[in-house]
């Protein structure tokens, strides 16, 4: 099992949520975060006075999957946040040790 | 920075009360006055309910409207604290005016310097007219109005020291700035001293009211120093919304101000409303248009600073100028105003909401303009304008202006410097770290 982390624009949160449930994902998590990557941040100015904002707001969305759907899941996120522009934001893929579903006690690949 | 000295904190509220005693025994004096002389000048209704209604625009203005306007620039943390200045200003200017301030700027002149002490109290300022003051309303509507005008002057000042000054310190600093510079400046353009004499045309405060606040906004800038972590920490405006709400309140309230100036419902209050609106409207454009080519965008704060810089810029030559002359106000205004603001950080005082960028800039501005704009053609009563073929009255504006601004700063500095050595001007650090609404107020505005 991998615990997928996608951190996304979070105007394409419907679009990358969508085309995770087409490939058979059947649930995720999602966060609202603040960070930079080369992007780095953006600038206000009121007034004659300038802010550097270096955090900018991303969404963040954790799916946990069966090895087999990883490729399929990157694929699909990928292609459904991606703008083309500077800032799309990254994925991280990292290892699952154990999922439990509470109501049941069910563990591993059948609890996700 | 001073310690605070806590027992004139603790003293100051009986002060206040101490003047409130003052102001009951003025109108036992004040009521004397009501009695009409029998060859009294005829009061007309047309224009006594003008001015009635032109002070109370100008309530309008001190509160909500630049409680509003300033309300929303400042952090969340500091929101209730602001305002708030505005309404204790308000209230604080309106009690001494009637006891000294009144009588200081306008009683019977004593050396072209100041009012005499003949109308402390209100004493003699009744119902009927004081024809210098306008011959067809009451004496009593002219004071009325023109304590709105007395209590919006320091009050625009209270965007310079925002988000740092302590109540108390405010309180004091005010109270001195109304007696001390506000009656006496008035005095010398308005209530017949030695810069009215000379022939300076200010119709309705472009030195009085705005030069006076922007160059006291600077000694405040300076004399307190800048915010805490100002140019490291966050300090964006909290709630633009709120500022445009007081921005469309201001502009509102303008109309009896400059056309409340007119001292009556005629044909020279029109010319000065026209005046303001479109100054107002073209300055908000021309802001809007160099900020767009500045920086990239055209911005809610910028036009909203572009309009009040053109109101400001307008008010020295509503009632002398016709409506294309009102054009150039707006336009000056707004680019220049814009410029001073761009200046302003790279010079890096902490006017925390522009008092100089816009109303000491503003003021000056419209005042050379009216210097060269003016014209005896839109009020007889004015003069002509270097441009009208009368250059002397340019160089007779560059002297008011100079004079105001340099009296109003070197004289505001000094108040600071003592009220600082008495009470202390600023909040402490944990103080001003937790915001003015708790810190000075023991509220806050969204909880």
């Amino acid at each position: 099992m991998k615990l997928v982390e996608a951190i996304i624009k979070p105007f394409k949160l419907d679009e990358v949520k969508d085309a995770l449930l087409e490939i058979g994902v059947q649930g995720m998590t999602v966060t609202e975060v603040k960070g930079f990557g080369r992007q780095k941040g953006h600038k206000e100015t009121y007034r004659g006075t300038e802010y550097t904002i270096e955090f900018v707001p991303k969404v963040k969305l954790e799916v946990a999957v069966a090895d087999s759907l990883v490729p399929r899941v990157i694929e699909a996120i990928t292609r459904s946040a991606k703008t083309g522009s500077i800032g799309d934001g990254k994925i991280f893929v990292r290892d699952l040790s154990a999922a439990v579903r509470i109501r049941t006690g069910e563990s591993g690949e059948t609890a996700l | 920075m001073t310690q605070p000295r806590g027992c004139w904190n603790r003293s100051l509220p009986t002060m206040v009360l101490v003047l409130l005693g003052l102001l009951c025994w003025g109108s036992g004096v004040w009521a004397q006055g009501l009695q009409p002389l029998p060859d009294a000048p005829k009061i007309e209704s047309g224009d006594t309910a003008w001015v009635l209604a032109s002070t109370a625009l100008v309530l309008a203005m001190v509160v909500p409207g630049l409680a509003l306007f300033y309300g929303g620039q400042v952090r969340s943390k500091n929101v209730l604290g602001t305002m708030l200045h505005s309404l204790v200003i308000l209230c604080l200017v309106s009690a001494i005016w009637v006891l000294f301030g009144y009588s200081l700027a306008f009683a019977p002149d004593k050396g072209g310097v100041v009012g005499g002490l003949d109308w402390v109290g209100l004493s003699g300022v009744g119902v009927d007219p004081y024809p210098k003051y306008g011959p067809t309303i009451p004496h009593q509507a002219f004071m009325l109005f023109q304590l709105m005008l007395a209590a919006f002057t320091p009050a625009l000042i209270a965007g310079a020291f925002a988000e740092r000054i302590r109540f108390s310190a405010l309180l004091l600093f005010v109270a001195l700035w109304s007696m001390f510079i506000y009656s006496p400046l008035a005095h010398w353009i308005w209530g017949g001293g030695w810069l009215g004499k000379m022939g300076v045309l200010d119709f309705a405060g472009g030195a009085v009211v705005h030069i006076s606040s922007g160059a006291a906004g600077l000694a405040c800038a300076l004399a307190l120093g800048h915010r805490r972590g100002y140019r490291t920490d966050y300090m964006a405006p909290h709630n633009l919304s709120l500022t445009l709400l007081g921005t469309g309140l201001l502009w509102f309230g303008w109309f009896g101000f400059n056309g409340g100036s007119a001292r009556g419902a005629n044909a020279v209050a029109i010319g000065a409303i026209v005046a303001t609106h479109i100054a107002a409207a073209t300055s908000a454009l021309t802001w809007m248009v160099v900020e767009w080519m500045h920086r990239g965008k055209p911005t809610l704060l910028g036009m909203a600073s572009g309009a009040v810089a053109g109101m400001a810029t307008v008010t020295a030559g509503a009632g002398y100028v016709g409506p294309m002359g009102a054009v150039l106000f707006g336009l000056a205004g707004g680019a220049l105003c814009y410029g001073a603001i761009v200046w302003k950080g790279k010079i890096g005082y902490d006017d925390a909401l522009d008092v100089v960028g816009l109303h000491a800039v503003g003021g000056i501005i419209g005042m050379l303009a009216t210097g060269l704009l003016a014209s005896k053609g839109v009020n007889a009563a004015g003069a002509d304008g270097l441009l009208f073929g009368n250059p002397a009255q340019f160089w007779t504006q560059a002297v008011a202006v100079c004079v105001t601004a340099l009296f109003s700063f070197a004289g505001s500095y000094l108040i600071l410097k003592m009220v600082d050595g008495l009470i202390g001007l600023r909040v402490s650090p944990e103080e001003e770290t937790t915001g003015l609404d708790l810190s000075q107020h023991n509220e806050r505005a969204y909880s």
